[in-house]
């Protein structure tokens, strides 16, 4: 793998910021997009726009084939069982919503748990509260220790045959754990429950095989996997999503519509209501192809790398305490600094050059957990260097003087 | 172009770290709670005013960024002892200052000391760090304690 190669791959990396280099390290929040996934969105714009599964004409017939191209793209990239099972969303949140609404609402009652991990991001807790305050079911935390580690035998025990849902982050986007799903989801079956598996943050960094693994509902977006905002996923068995009812209603979701009654169209169309993201979702399939090309066992030996050195670093740098320091973890350093706030950090470097992200992530429970109001965050991907991480030292020492 | 010494004077970096009138006022007649979502500060503002509507004590705790803090402390030492007319006025004078144009000069009679924070209105995503707490004051004042947002 040749960083070199891969960083001319993407244009928006060669600027400078206030004078100095752009060193972009706040890929846990979007990744920056690749010069063929650019070229694909601008082509569909330029040759193919039109909408699909209605028109007849050439555009059309093109837009459709691209689009449904991009789904088996996606199906074999996660290795689901059918591309009925891709279903396209704007992304992790709405198809965390999807499950929420439509299997929480035909399937949770008052006498039901949903479990969820301490280190969940917003996404993968409201819409299961908002499922709960409406069933009367039972939300119920997984918890973690100081390193941002599940707690396993907890989870055992929090486990039993009122459990119907468990919702798990594969990776955390405020800590960097990489949670072991695959003992997890096991245990959760033991009980009958199903399992949902939030991947927004993973999905760049490991490979996720949805078959082997046994996932009942995967979610994911594309902007976090090189691919364009407004995108993404839900991946579920296909005998789950038969069963339950669309999620919002209005065209390509039918099959006949009178005023008496509507048919619904087949899977996945069912859950596809109203014009999609065609551009976005033809994008995310050449995002994916990129990803594929380079390859899992580069891009994790890659990282792993990257991110001892920056670790490395982190712990012989006077004042910074990290917030998680899970044993699996990857592409995060997230930290705070004696006597400089994050969000102060975050403005200092940002004059430098260094884009890094400070605040809650989206993970106040985690915040809470760790008794601070918010941490800095330098995320990594297949593009960052080591003269980058170097450069967000140099800028940490610059705001530590500060503030001295 | 603003650097950063613009934004972090040494007033600031004081402040940051000696905050002035820092704690909870017992009793007081107004006290409200401030958040800021983006960055999770939290502020909680105590404000004792008279009869004559005379601002006789203030202070304030909370966590909160360097400009967050240092806002609110520069703040309590120049609302001590005015009235809340005179607040009103120079909640307008603030936020007019962190949201004016580039050029345009602060009311210095109006802010005195605080006119040091002119610089936040170079850095787009830290005024709400800044007015934080006079937007805190505000409701305390206003709204009989509903939670200030910056919005
Ligand atoms: C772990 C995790 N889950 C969910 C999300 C939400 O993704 P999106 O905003 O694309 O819906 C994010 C993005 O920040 C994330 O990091």
């Amino acid at each position: 793998m040749n960083i070199d190669n891969i960083r001319n791959d993407f244009p928006i990396l060669h600027q400078e910021v206030f004078g100095h280099p752009l060193v972009y390290l706040d890929n846990a929040a979007t990744t920056q997009k690749p010069q063929c996934v650019i070229d694909t969105i601008r082509q569909y714009y330029e040759k193919d726009n039109s909408n699909i599964h209605r028109g007849v004409h050439s555009l059309s017939e093109r837009a459709t084939k691209d689009y449904e191209a991009a789904r088996e793209t996606i199906r074999d990239f996660f290795n689901a069982k059918s591309s009925k099972e891709v279903i396209f969303t704007r992304g992790t949140t709405e198809s965390i919503n999807l499950v929420a609404s439509s299997w929480g609402n035909a399937n949770i009652g008052k006498d039901d748990e949903v479990l969820i991990t301490h280190m969940e991001h917003h996404s993968n807790i409201v819409p299961w509260q908002m499922l709960c305050e409406r069933t009367g079911a039972k939300l119920k935390i997984i918890p973690m220790n100081e390193a941002g580690e599940l707690d396993l035998t907890a989870y055992a025990e929090l486990l039993s045959e009122r459990t119907k849902l468990v919702g798990i982050v594969h990776m955390s986007n405020a800590l960097g754990t990489i949670n072991p799903i695959a003992d997890m989801i096991k245990q959760a079956h033991q009980v009958g429950a199903k399992v949902l598996i939030d991947g927004a943050q993973a999905a760049a960094h490991i490979a996720t095989d949805i078959q082997a693994l046994d996932i009942d509902f995967y979610a994911t977006s594309a902007h976090k996997m090189y691919g364009p905002t407004g995108v993404g996923v839900l991946i579920a068995k296909e005998e789950l999503l038969n069963a339950m009812p669309p999620y919002q209603g209005g065209g390509d979701m039918i099959l006949i519509v009178t005023f008496d009654k509507t048919q619904y169209n087949e899977l996945p169309h069912k859950f596809e209501a109203g014009t999609p993201n065609i551009a976005g979702v033809i994008g995310f399939g050449e995002a994916l192809k990129y990803i594929s090309n380079i390859g899992f066992s580069a891009i994790e030996k890659r990282e792993k790398e990257l991110l001892d050195y920056a670790t490395k670093k982190a712990q012989s740098f006077e004042g910074l305490r990290q917030i998680g320091t899970a044993k699996d973890k990857a592409c995060v350093l997230s930290f705070v600094l004696d006597g400089v706030h994050p969000h102060d950090l975050g403005t200092i470097l940002d004059r430098e050059g260094v884009a890094i992200r400070a605040g809650h992530h989206c993970a106040m429970p985690v915040m809470q957990f760790y008794k601070v109001p918010a941490t800095a965050r330098a995320s990594f991907s297949i593009y960052n260097t080591e003269a980058e991480v170097d450069a967000l030292f140099t800028a940490l020492e610059k705001a530590r003087d500060m503030f001295a | 172009m603003f650097s950063l010494g613009d934004l972090y004077k040494e007033v600031i970096i004081d402040h940051t770290k000696a905050p002035r009138n820092f704690g909870k006022l017992e009793p007081c007649s107004h006290d409200a709670e401030g958040f800021n979502p983006l960055c999770g500060d939290q502020l909680h503002v105590y404000l004792q005013i008279d009869d004559n509507n005379i601002i006789e004590d203030v202070k304030f705790e909370g966590q909160g960024c360097s400009i967050s803090t240092a806002s609110a402390s520069l703040m309590t030492q120049a609302l001590k002892g005015k009235s809340v007319a005179n607040f009103n006025t120079m909640f307008s004078a603030f936020h007019d200052m962190a949201t004016a144009d580039m050029d345009d000069k602060p009311d210095e009679d109006v802010l005195g000391k605080l006119a040091v924070l002119a610089g936040v209105k170079e850095f787009p995503s830290r005024i709400k760090c800044a007015t934080l707490c006079w937007h805190t004051v505000k409701s305390a004042i206003e709204d009989a304690g509903q939670p200030a947002k910056t919005e």
